[in-house]
């Protein structure tokens, strides 16, 4: 038994217990908690490509499985990875060291406990992609929370409270009914056991029920509208670091559960709700990008962007098609790096005039060329030009859904230039233009430190963009092994109703 | 056996509880030759005493056996809640040291009040008829009573005594009326025997004498409607007393109903089924919905008892092993958080005496990093937030609930459990979003331990939660 994923959740924790270690407040002291937090995220990330090194793709079964006694015989301590939250464990791993970098000189406040709600958050993350315990899951899902709460109530904007409330509260709500859910499945599967339950097959009309209670937790997760307010208001109050893990992988979770549990467990119930889901998501892509062309925080408008992306995410899933499922899986990876680097992109001019309003800004080009760069390929990225990553995602998700629903694919296809709109309207208005704010004149351009934290995005933005077919490949065997199971799914479910 | 030769074997499975009265007695009488000033020695005393019973009951044999002809009761249920009951009543003997001194009360009575007391809570939990349930419950209130009005000077800590005593014998009037009315129905005052008249079918006087029983326990318990003299006692009462009346009686009073329902009742479950359930709702929702306005720590904490019973019903609702094995682990990590945090309290103190506004807490991130996180973690474990001791606390509860169908219970549960997060969070807001306050007094070691211990067991409850879990299971089973 390999004791790889556990050592993943292990070693921030690990980060953590020196971190307590640091004492004082002195500048030495705030530099070894940033050395400390740098050096145990990248350990985790090392660790994390050898577990990709011993995972192999072409499986869709659980590997680098690893089980031990918990709370009783049948609700065990089990992790392991498939093809579908390998890549989120590697996404996160990834991000978390730019996380700690570029909160290296913009939080001065209480460094030591910010570095160490991230690392612990970080833990909990990985833990939620590599369960195979449902309560286990559940228990690193909402234990999110604690850290994220502080996150933006200690270190966020002018409404960081009302934020950190609203955050929490929404987000608990959801996954208490996802609790209660899990419970009824305790009782009917007698396990909590994901692969087991993966085998099991639920009474139709309970499914209903169990995909209603799932559909609560993720889809306030993701977020899909109409519940999805909170996300702006968390998105603008949070510390930049915390703005990214936010919309690069917390969102994540969200999708990953309706892959994970919704879709392969409730298979006839997600055929049956598959049309309110398309309708949710047609509306979150068109009305959200409509509400991102009115914004006039960069950050909000990139929280509703987020918002549209995930409706493709969403709409690509319930397509239950082969395209809809792995564009949605790469639509969340592209996602994750792209919007983290936007945020990232936008904490830079942050750190530089303490305003995120768009008004404020205009001309950068001129004083700031190496950002302008940068911005535009994270923006283009974000718009889904072909030849970065945004691309793939968005054209496969669209591919599923002409497949599933020709209108759907219709209006969603409307949201592709609305975020053309407000994606480049926000590019010009803040890079283009002549440069008259005083403020501006003397706006420095990158530093290394910004290029080293954005020039690996930039990269990766572009060669997932140029070569999809490497990360699509992971997606493609569990993908398959999915159809099989809801395609058996429902063929019994129609032989049931013909015989009948 | 018969009744006619009484061996001293006989007392043996009682041997815990006459020590702890025999002890007891012998403090009496060691404060009444040394005088006003022998507090500490009584004081530590009481809690040799306290430990010592709860070695004796920890080392008894895991089986059920019964002494005085039924009415005494010793099985694994009675174990598992006594050691509870004695851990909160010692650890209040460990805290209140301080208090006492600094509020002029320090009267060596007052750990032999809670020792008597907790001789009453011992008996209640092992109440194997109606009578010895009664003498037990009636032993432990009016030791209660007393140290409720302890602070002799405070207008507000002999109101909350004062209440809690004319509230406190209504309810044992009518627990009392209702016990009449199932021997009159019955011909019989043992559980076992009420359970095996009902056998056979229940009548409308019988359900009378259980409406009424069941009030006089809820009193007790301080579940809604009968929970109103909660906040005015808890408020009043000298700090370490509330702590006390949080943690000690609560869980032997919850015992005692657990016991009197699946022992007496199982016949009849669909009966009291529903009482409990009304009961379990009204608790939650008054506790979470009430406790969102309170300025005062005390009366926040008292609301928030209030719906943590509610919650700990929803386990007995369930009416099975399962129920009662969730009730069991639900008590036990209530009482840990309990004693934790009413232990932070203690230390609120500045130079100008004790403190109890939640105000008071501001920015104590700051000013005493560690009570502050301790003192979080314990606040997201009461609204029952993973990785916590809290949330399995509420697992428990709820999948016996999931597992008995009682799908709406538990989903108005978890509702009113995300309102109750909402002041949980208010208070790590004031502790760490907002401006500091002056720091307060440095702790004393023994609030100290107290606090750390309930912060490490909330912390890392979730990695080894089998001894607990294990020990639930077997007193659960010890009832059916």
């Amino acid at each position: 038994m390999s004791h790889l994923l556990s050592a993943l959740i292990i070693l921030p924790l690990v980060g953590v217990a020196a971190l307590l270690m640091v004492r004082g407040e002195s500048d030495s002291a705030k530099n070894n908690v940033r050395w400390i937090a740098l050096f145990a995220t990248l350990i985790t990330f090392i660790v994390s490509i050898v577990a990709w090194g011993r995972f192999d793709p072409s499986s869709s079964a659980f590997q680098l499985v690893e089980e031990g006694e918990w709370l009783s015989e049948t609700i065990r301590f089990k992790l392991g990875v498939d093809g579908f939250s390998m890549p989120f464990i590697l996404l996160t791993t990834f991000l978390m060291p730019f996380c700690i970098v570029a909160s290296w000189v913009s939080v001065e406040k209480r460094l030591k406990e910010y570095m160490i709600a991230f690392l612990v958050l970080e833990a909990l993350m990985i833990g939620v992609f590599s369960a195979l315990d449902l309560v286990l899951f559940y228990l690193f899902f909402e234990a999110g929370l604690i850290p994220m709460f502080l996150i933006i109530g200690i270190w966020g904007g002018k409404r960081r409270i009302y934020a950190s409330f609203k955050f929490f509260l929404y987000t608990l709500l959801g996954s208490l009914l996802m609790l209660v859910a899990i419970m009824a499945m305790f009782w009917t599967a007698g396990t909590t056991d994901i692969p087991s339950l993966l085998a099991f097959k639920f009474p139709s009309g309970m499914q209903t029920w169990l995909w209603l209670a799932f559909f609560a937790s993720f889809a306030v997760k993701m977020p899909m509208w109409p519940v999805h307010t909170w996300l702006p208001d968390a998105h603008v109050e949070a510390p930049t670091a915390g703005s990214v893990i936010l919309a690069a992988i917390l969102l994540k979770m969200g999708g990953y559960g309706f892959i994970r549990f919704s879709i392969p467990m409730f298979p006839e119930a997600s055929l049956y709700f598959a049309p309110f889901v398309f309708a949710l998501s047609v509306v979150a892509i068109v009305y959200t990008s409509l509400v991102a062309l009115m914004q006039e925080d960069i950050k909000k408008l990139i929280a509703y962007s987020s918002v549209a992306h995930m409706g493709f995410v969403t709409m690509g899933l319930f397509t239950l098609t082969s395209q809809g499922i792995q564009g949605a899986m790469f639509q969340m990876v592209s996602h994750g790096i792209v919007s983290g680097a936007l945020v990232l992109a936008v904490g830079v001019v942050y750190d530089r005039m303490h305003t995120r309003e768009i008004s404020a800004y205009g001309g950068l080009v001129h004083r700031m060329p190496l950002f302008a760069i940068a911005f535009m390929v994270f923006t283009m990225a974000n718009v889904g030009l072909p030849g970065t990553s945004g691309f793939v995602g968005e054209f496969l998700t669209l591919l599923g859904a002409f497949r599933a629903n020709t209108w759907v694919a219709f209006v969603a296809t409307t949201g592709v230039v609305l975020s053309a709109a407000y994606a480049l309207w926000l590019y010009a208005r803040v890079v283009f233009g002549t440069l008259d704010k005083p403020s501006l004149m003397t706006i420095k351009d990158l530093s290394a430190r910004e290029i080293g934290l954005l020039a690996p995005l930039l990269i990766l933005t572009i060669y997932f963009g140029i070569k999809p077919g490497p990360v699509l490949d992971v997606f493609a065997a569990p993908t398959e092994a999915l159809l099989k199971t809801t395609q058996m799914a429902f063929d019994a479910a129609h032989l049931a109703l013909a015989l009948q | 056996m018969s009744s006619a030769t009484v061996t001293l074997a006989q007392f043996a499975p009682a041997l815990p509880e006459i020590l702890l009265a025999a002890g007891a007695l012998a403090l009496v009488l060691i404060g009444a030759f040394r005088g006003e000033k022998s507090f500490g020695l009584i004081n530590t005393l009481a809690f040799l005493l306290l430990a010592l019973v709860g070695v004796l009951i920890a080392t008894q044999d895991a089986v059920t056996v019964s002494a005085f002809n039924g009415a005494f009761i010793s099985d694994s249920f009675g174990r598992f809640m006594k050691i509870a009951v004695l851990i909160g009543s010692a650890v209040t003997l460990m805290i209140s040291g301080d208090y006492l001194k600094a509020t002029g009360s320090q009267q060596f009575e007052f750990p032999i009040l809670v020792a008597l007391s907790t001789l009453g809570m011992l008996l209640m939990i092992s109440a194997g008829d109606l009578i010895a349930l009664y003498l037990g419950l009636e032993l432990s209130s009016l030791a209660l009573y007393v140290v409720a009005s302890f602070n002799r000077d405070s207008v507000k800590s002999t109101e909350a005594g004062l209440k809690y005593f004319v509230l406190g014998a209504l309810s044992s009037g009518m627990l009392l009326y209702g016990a009449s009315l199932v021997y009159g129905m019955t011909g019989s005052v043992s559980f076992s025997g009420i359970a095996s008249v009902l056998k056979d079918g229940t009548s409308l006087g019988v359900i009378f004498g259980l409406v009424f029983i069941l009030a006089g326990l809820a009193f007790k318990i301080s579940a809604v409607p009968f929970h109103m003299w909660t906040p005015d006692v808890y408020e009043g009462a000298p700090t370490p007393v509330t702590a006390f009346f949080a943690a000690a009686p609560k869980i032997a009073a919850m015992a005692l109903l657990v016991r009197v329902v699946e022992q007496a009742f199982p016949h009849i479950t669909g009966q009291w089924q529903q009482i409990i359930v009304f009961i379990a709702i009204a608790s939650m929702g008054l506790g979470a919905f009430a406790a969102i306005g309170q300025q005062n720590i005390k009366r926040l904490l008292a609301y928030s008892s209030i719906g943590h019973v509610g919650f700990a019903l929803v386990g007995l609702s369930a009416g099975t092993a399962g129920g009662v094995e969730g009730v069991a682990i639900y008590m036990a990590i209530y009482l840990v958080t309990t004693l934790g945090t009413f232990g932070c309290v203690l230390a609120m103190r500045r130079e100008g005496g004790y403190v109890e506004d939640i105000d008071d807490l501001a920015g104590l991130s700051k000013t005493h990093p560690i009570m502050a996180f301790i003192l979080a973690m314990l606040m997201f474990s009461l609204a029952g937030i993973p990785p916590l001791a809290g949330f399995f606390a509420k697992w428990y509860v709820f999948v016996a609930a999931v597992e008995a169908k009682l799908y709406a219970l538990a989903v108005i549960g978890v509702v009113t459990s995300v309102v109750g997060a909402y002041y949980c969070l208010r208070i790590v807001k004031i502790m760490y979003f907002d401006e500091a306050k002056a720091p307060f007094l440095p702790m004393s070691a023994a609030i100290r331990l107290v606090v750390g211990v309930s912060g490490v067991f909330v912390l890392a409850f979730w990695l080894y939660p089998a001894p607990l879990v294990t020990r639930a299971v077997a007193a659960a089973q010890s009832l059916f």
